[in-house]
């Protein structure tokens, strides 16, 4: 029986109680009594009624404000230290209930319940001390594996199947977001994540053909490994290596997934063509003119004795064809000199990581302090960089055996294409003699020896190194010169976020097949995007409009935190001042930034095939419906909205505003009122709510629009 | 009095022409086929321009330029570097060590004589 149907028995029952013993005795007496004593009674009793009457009138007011105050008390106190118990059980082990308020009974009993989840903290917390230590090991191997796969210079994605991704690297993510084309660009690369599919990205036909090719040759008891090419949208060129995952069980082996290692090998092949380019015009474009050039001269050696016109003809036709010649030499070099450098394989390397390196080896190495003068700090060049480094030791070994400097310095500058690494030293002038048997001789550092000299490593980058004095200065100098690189992208950017271990792989996906949004299906085995809008004012209607979108996924019970989509939106209207304080954002910081028609489209696709969450997600919704005639874009799919669902979970509970919620579920999150904060934040939210609607037999998403939609506050809302 | 050139180079089929070209312009001659003889050839001729092959046998052009810039008594001397390969850090290392000019081969007879008229008119 409900609470409120109790309350009201029991008013009836103190309405009988304070009425019916009268009126029992009253009639009791009455049958007993001889007419006259009746009449008489009647009589007393009637004038007497109206005071009788306010008398028990008053009573049971009294005795109602008692009941109802015992009721709040002890039923909707005891209700409410239910619920909070339940919360204590379930979602926020550390939350315990408030001893303040109620009667001294009911505050014994809080006093007991919090003693009691004391105990229980206690033990559990032994427990999981214990499920923690045999887990870290396993944990260990994974975070391994994983950290592995991250630093890989080589972009790698592992797929289920089906071709959703289970695993990528931050090189994968780099790679593919600098590939990314048009509007994508604004999502961060939405075009990868996981449990998306990858043939967003690659050909489909193309992947499984080469899954067909790895099936055949696992069947044929051959290193089951194949190769392709594919050209990607944007006339990319992408060489793909696949092998299989196999399945642990059963005696044949059966694929259960992919690894694919992807390497971009656009530049690659533009530098072969070039080359070919180049040996052609030198080879067959001089052909002609050398043919010319021969029939000349055979001519003017065979008939010395010919006419002086025809022979000053002859003469002309060498003289125009070799310089001819020339020219076209030059033009070739200064064109392809790119190309024609060596191939010995080097690495885009920044400049002062390369001098730390060095400078670290050295003062470790031969105890030599080092110091550094102007560096260039932007600068990339082109290296091998364990034997560049096995130079600048030698030299400094070299030095500090001849001349004995007190120290170093470094200095890197750059003119054009070339860099210069500067080795810096005071000390007396060196012949050059010395300095090309140096050049000459093969290394040898501490120990360390290589059969290189330092000419070759020179040669290897294609660079050059000379020695030169500062006269001024009393101090001389090894300058290096190197190739300067342009670096493919930008390597190192969003290393902030999340500084633990990014969430790039999910393993729990490889039986995680079936993507497509089913009502019916389990609330943690969907798909989400957790969403927040940040924007001018309340009113969409009245013309405000979304300023910044910021979303985060949720694949397989996990917030995706690399997976992000953050955007600022210009909303082609003045901002209004008193809002700036609210979301932080500036003129300043929106103009210039892609207006909603380019946002919208974006983030349509990083929702795709996803459950949107988002916290009275009516208001965010209603911005996104507004733009529907405008962008021709819908958002179809389901919308939970984390403010009912708390609802649902706490009924009883007051506020449900997202601040009031992290706190009751023991989630502590860094700055909000940032749209991508605020979006994490709910996401972490969703989380805690699905075990608290489980236990209340809210199992799928079906079941939870529709408890949604009976909440009180749904009622009040909408 | 005519300037003096003294030429350097191990290919004898390009000092043919150089020789046969700075005489024609008037100048006075002299030939060195390597590094060591070039030294020697600056010593007795005491020329006020070399036209320097980089690539040679015994001592590279690099080298003699070096030794040659090393000495107090040659400030006066201009070097003229020439060069079959004429990548851009080899040219920088010639000018930082010390050439006033870094011609690549194959160059325009004119040309050089303008370079070597204006290179001894400074």
């Amino acid at each position: 029986m409900k609470a409120k149907y109790r309350f009201m028995l029991a008013v009836v029952v103190l309405g009988l109680l304070m009425t019916g013993p009268f009126v029992v005795t009253s009639l009791l007496v009455w049958v007993d009594m001889k007419d006259a004593e009746r009449t008489m009674l009647t009589e007393l009793l009637l004038s007497r009624l109206p005071i009788g009457t306010m008398m028990t009138l008053f009573g049971f007011a009294l005795g109602c404000l008692v009941l109802h105050k015992l009721f709040k008390q002890y039923v909707e106190g005891l209700l409410r230290m239910a619920e909070t118990l339940r919360l204590m059980l379930g979602a926020n082990r550390n939350f315990r209930v408030s001893l303040v308020d109620g009667p001294p009974e009911v505050q014994q009993l809080a006093r007991a319940a919090n003693d009691l989840a004391q105990q229980r903290d206690v033990l559990m917390d032994d427990v999981d001390a214990q499920i923690a230590r045999a887990k870290a090991s396993v944990e260990e191997e994974k975070n391994r594996l994983a950290a592995l796969m991250s630093e890989l210079a080589q972009a790698v994605v592992v797929c289920n199947l089906d071709g959703r991704i289970l695993l990528y690297n931050n090189r994968a993510r780099l790679q593919f977001k600098a590939l990314a084309q048009g509007p994508t660009s604004t999502s961060g690369g939405a075009l990868i994540g996981l449990g998306r599919s990858i043939f967003s990205i690659l050909e489909k036909n193309q992947v499984q053909h080469a899954q067909d090719v790895i099936n055949q040759r696992l069947a044929g008891g051959k290193t089951a490994l194949a190769n392709f090419i594919t050209t990607l949208r944007g006339g990319q060129l992408l060489r793909v290596q696949m092998v299989p995952v196999l399945a642990a069980s059963e005696g044949a082996e059966a694929m259960s997934g992919f690894v694919l290692t992807v390497e971009n090998i656009t530049r690659n092949i533009e530098q072969e063509a070039r080359r070919d380019q180049v040996l052609h015009s030198l080879t067959e474009g001089s052909r002609a003119a050398l043919g010319n050039i021969r029939a000349a001269v055979t001519n003017l050696i065979d008939y010395p004795d010919m006419e002086a016109e025809l022979r000053e003809r002859f003469l002309t036709v060498v003289g125009d064809e070799v310089s001819a010649m020339s020219q076209r030499l030059d033009q070739t070099m200064a064109e392809f000199s790119d190309s024609m450098k060596t191939r010995w394989p080097l690495e885009d390397i920044l400049g002062i990581d390369l001098i730390a390196a060095a400078q670290r080896r050295i003062e470790d190495k031969l105890k030599l302090p080092i110091k550094t003068e102007e560096l260039d700090d932007a600068l990339w060049v082109k290296a091998d960089s364990f034997s560049l480094m096995f130079a600048l030791v030698f030299l400094a070994s070299k030095l500090q055996d001849h001349y004995e400097p007190r120290e170093l310095r470094f200095r890197l500058s750059s003119e054009g294409k070339l860099a210069y690494l500067d080795l810096i030293w005071a000390g007396p002038a060196m012949s050059s003699e010395t300095f090309y048997t140096w050049e000459m001789e093969s290394m040898q550092v501490a120990g360390e020896t290589t059969p290189l000299s330092l000419r070759e490593v020179i040669d290897r980058h294609g660079g050059e190194i000379w020695y030169q004095r500062e006269k001024a200065a009393h101090r001389a100098y090894f300058r290096f010169v190197l190739p300067v690189a342009i670096p493919e992208a930008v390597h190192d950017e969003e290393r902030v976020r999340g500084s633990n271990r990014p969430e790039y792989y999910d393993f729990d996906l490889f039986n995680f097949e079936d993507q497509s949004i089913d009502l019916d299906r389990k609330l943690s085995d969907l798909a989400y995007t957790v969403f927040d809008t940040e924007t001018t004012g309340l009113e969409p209607s009245k013309g405000d409009e979304i300023i910044q979108i910021g979303a985060a996924r949720i694949v397989n019970n996990r917030l995706l935190r690399q997976e992000i989509f953050n955007q600022l939106v210009d909303p082609e209207c003045p901002l209004k001042p008193e809002s700036i304080p609210i979301h932080g954002i500036t003129e300043e910081m929106v103009r210039g930034q892609p207006n909603i028609d380019v946002v919208l489209p974006a983030f349509h696709e990083f929702c795709e095939d996803t459950v949107l969450i988002a916290h009275n997600a009516a208001f965010d919704m209603r911005f996104l419906q507004l733009k529907e005639e405008r962008t021709g874009i819908r958002f179809a799919q389901p919308v939970l909205d984390t403010l009912l669902l708390s609802a649902v979970v706490h009924p009883n509970q007051e506020s449900h505003k997202l601040d009031v919620i992290l706190e009751r579920l023991g989630i502590t999150i860094g700055t909000r009122h940032n749209a991508l904060e605020d979006a994490l934040a709910t996401g972490e939210v969703f989380l805690k709510l699905v075990p608290l609607l489980e236990e209340k037999g809210i199992v799928t998403v079906r079941q939870a629009l529709e408890a949604a939609e009976k909440t009180y506050f749904a009622r009040i809302k909408y | 009095m005519a300037h003096k050139i003294l030429i350097v180079d191990d290919e004898p089929n390009i000092v043919i022409s150089l020789e046969f070209l700075m005489k024609k312009e008037g100048f006075e001659v002299a030939v060195a086929n390597d590094g060591d003889e070039a030294l020697a050839k600056v010593a007795s001729f005491n020329p006020d321009l070399i036209l320097l092959d980089v690539m040679m046998p015994k001592k590279s052009g690099f080298e003699v330029c070096e030794a040659l810039r090393a000495d107090p008594n040659r400030t006066g001397l201009q070097i003229v570097m020439l060069t079959a390969k004429g990548r851009d850090t080899e040219v920088a290392k010639g000018i930082a060590l010390g050439a006033d000019a870094y011609v690549t081969k194959p160059f325009s007879t004119k040309d050089l004589v303008a370079k070597v008229k204006e290179i001894l008119a400074r």
